[in-house]
């Protein structure tokens, strides 16, 4: 039977037919994906089983491969914000900021205070949306439909905030080289505070479904537990690592766009453990709600959304009707002639899952000569076989399921 | 007493002479160039040195620079990140364009193993001593290796759209 799944010269069809058990029965493999609907993606696993349990497994991922460093090769640099929104999908702006805040970095841009405050909440929000979806779906995974049914509607308002600051909703494309395309409208604010006032209740909620639940705790606690050596050895960041006891969080190592502004902690777990990843996304959702109002109070009178950076940023349509400057600073820009120095570029953000890193290599043309995304997913993806040995196959959902694996950021 | 750059550069100079050069701070990040046949020996001591203790590898990516002459013409790029310090190195290795290979660090860094798969099956890399190279993202039947600076972005037949009035030629890269 074992012919017909895999090629007969596979090392575990050869395995198969060397290990018998005792009691008869053979070793079977399961193909886990890569269209399955429990691993919320596609990326495939061949798992070789000795009845429920998983003895190793080979992931193949690539299948959402788009090429987007060639693509970036190819594109002026303001044309890549798109590209990036297509890597974690849950989480878009933190992407589409992390992008801009590299090329401020490259070109010496001191962007706004309010700017900088008004990237931060909208990236706060983003890592809201981001851990709704890891934890919910997680509960969905082990059984429990009711949480996810909750709190899916919050996203949709994030979402609903996003429409009033760019237009768009999932892919979001949004902000510009120095700052935001335009100010927030007052009803961008007005949505905010809705959201602020409704969502901890139900957050709240959400949790106590949770996190005392019986039937949870037997289905996460011990599941898919890493250590805090092997995890920084396979390279994961961002809350996974939190959850296995390193307070790592670029915000704070390394702060941008005036993180060091505000005051929040940093959720660390003890085991590394499904449940405490799972403790760790729903601490950190209560700290970016904290960010967030923080940023809301203290944020600088005025009406600043971007540097006066005339290379780089669009003049406003009006001026580029009337007056000729403008005319062809616009023209310019979106044709890509913007003066780029020779430089290289690493710029880390702290992304939904993890450090989300750019490193940008450039020639002085219009495009990047290089352009590397250093993507969480992809880095700590590799110790999923090693997490999931020795365990049941649901676990092994579970377990997938609580490290938050986007595919569009684990193929780019 | 936070890790200077100074220090870095020393404690490699004193090690490791000749085979570590181009010293440099690129904004906010140090970096310098390694002889591609030592970068075993130099990643390893910058994890082992109770000073440097530079313990976690970010990124590993390659580069292709084929207006370089030929034995340097491919890069690879580490990223590595002290955390005790909170301090970033960039080490640059360039090798040969003809015959790509460099030792992988897949026994130092666990983390290093897709990254360096990635880098072969974009640029064709030979990171000898790993113990699975092969392709991770493209289809295990391509036979180029598309991040290469000469393979084209899209089909050369196409006749729909000019390059050449954005600014752009064929072979333009």
């Amino acid at each position: 039977m074992s012919e017909l799944l895999l090629p007969p010269e596979h090392r575990y069809a050869k395995r198969i037919k060397e290990q018998l058990n005792e009691d008869g029965s053979e070793l079977s493999i399961l193909n886990l994906g890569p269209t399955h609907p429990a691993t919320h993606g596609i990326f495939q696993n061949i798992l070789l089983m000795d009845g429920e349990r998983i003895l190793e497994a080979e992931p193949t991922i690539g299948y959402i491969h788009r090429a987007f460093e060639k693509i970036a090769e190819n594109r002026p640099f303001y044309q890549i914000t798109p590209l990036t929104d297509r890597m974690n999908y849950c989480s878009s702006p933190i992407n589409n900021m992390g992008w801009w805040m590299t090329l401020e970095k490259l070109l010496d841009i001191e962007v706004p205070k309010r700017a900088q405050y008004l990237r931060v909440i909208v990236m706060e929000l983003a890592r809201i949306t981001d851990h709704i979806i890891c934890n919910s779906i997680l509960g969905v995974d082990t059984g429990a439909y009711t949480g996810f049914l909750y709190v899916f509607q919050f996203r949709e308002k994030v979402y609903e905030i996003y429409e009033e600051i760019c237009g768009a909703r999932l892919t979001t494309n949004m902000g510009r080289i120095g700052g935001f395309e335009r100010d927030w409208s007052p009803e961008a604010f007005r949505k905010l505070d809705v959201f602020l006032q409704d969502f901890p209740a139900a957050w709240k909620e959400f949790e106590n479904l949770f996190e005392r639940n019986r039937i949870f705790i037997d289905r996460t606690v011990n599941v898919g537990a890493i250590t805090a050596e092997q995890a920084m050895a396979y390279g994961f960041t961002g809350p996974n690592l939190r959850a296995a006891g390193v307070d790592y969080d670029v915000r704070v190592a390394q702060p941008y766009s005036s993180y060091e502004d505000f005051d929040f902690i940093i959720p660390v777990g003890k085991s590394g453990d499904t449940y405490d990843r799972f403790c760790v996304r729903n601490a950190e959702v209560w700290e970016s709600l904290s960010i967030i109002r923080q940023a809301l109070e203290k944020m600088p009178e005025g009406n600043d959304f971007h540097a006066d950076v005339p290379d780089y940023y669009l003049p406003p349509k009006e001026d580029v009707y009337t007056s000729m400057e403008s005319l062809i600073y616009h023209f310019k820009i979106v044709m890509g002639e913007v003066p780029v120095p020779v430089a290289e570029i690493y710029h880390p953000v702290e992304g939904g899952n993890g450090e989300l890193g750019f490193y940008l290599v450039t020639d002085g043309s219009r495009t990047p000569y290089r352009l590397h995304f250093r993507r969480p997913c992809f880095i700590y993806y590799q110790a999923y076989p090693e997490m999931i040995k020795g365990s049941l196959l649901s676990d092994a959902i579970v377990i997938l399921s609580s490290l938050n694996v986007i595919a569009g950021e684990l193929d780019a | 007493m936070a890790l200077e750059t100074i220090q870095i550069q020393d404690k490699l100079t004193e090690t490791f002479g000749e085979n570590v050069s181009h010293y440099s701070q690129e904004k906010d990040i140090f970096s310098f160039e390694v002889a591609a046949d030592q970068i075993t020996a130099i990643i390893l001591f910058l994890k082992n040195d109770p000073e440097l203790r530079f313990h976690f590898l970010t990124d590993l990516c390659g580069v292709h620079y084929p207006d370089n002459e030929v034995n340097r013409q491919f890069a690879v790029v580490y990223h590595l990140h002290n955390w005790y310090e909170n301090k970033r190195i960039r080490i640059k290795a360039f090798i040969d364009g003809e015959n790509p290979q460099i030792r992988t660090i897949s026994n130092i860094f666990l983390s290093s193993n897709w990254m360096e798969r990635e880098t072969f099956d974009f640029y064709g890399i030979d990171f000898i001593g790993h113990p699975q190279l092969k392709r991770i993202l493209n289809m295990d039947e391509m036979i180029s290796f598309p991040m290469r600076k000469e393979f084209p972005m899209e089909d050369s037949g196409r006749t729909d759209k000019d390059d050449r009035f954005f600014g752009r030629t064929t072979d333009n890269y």
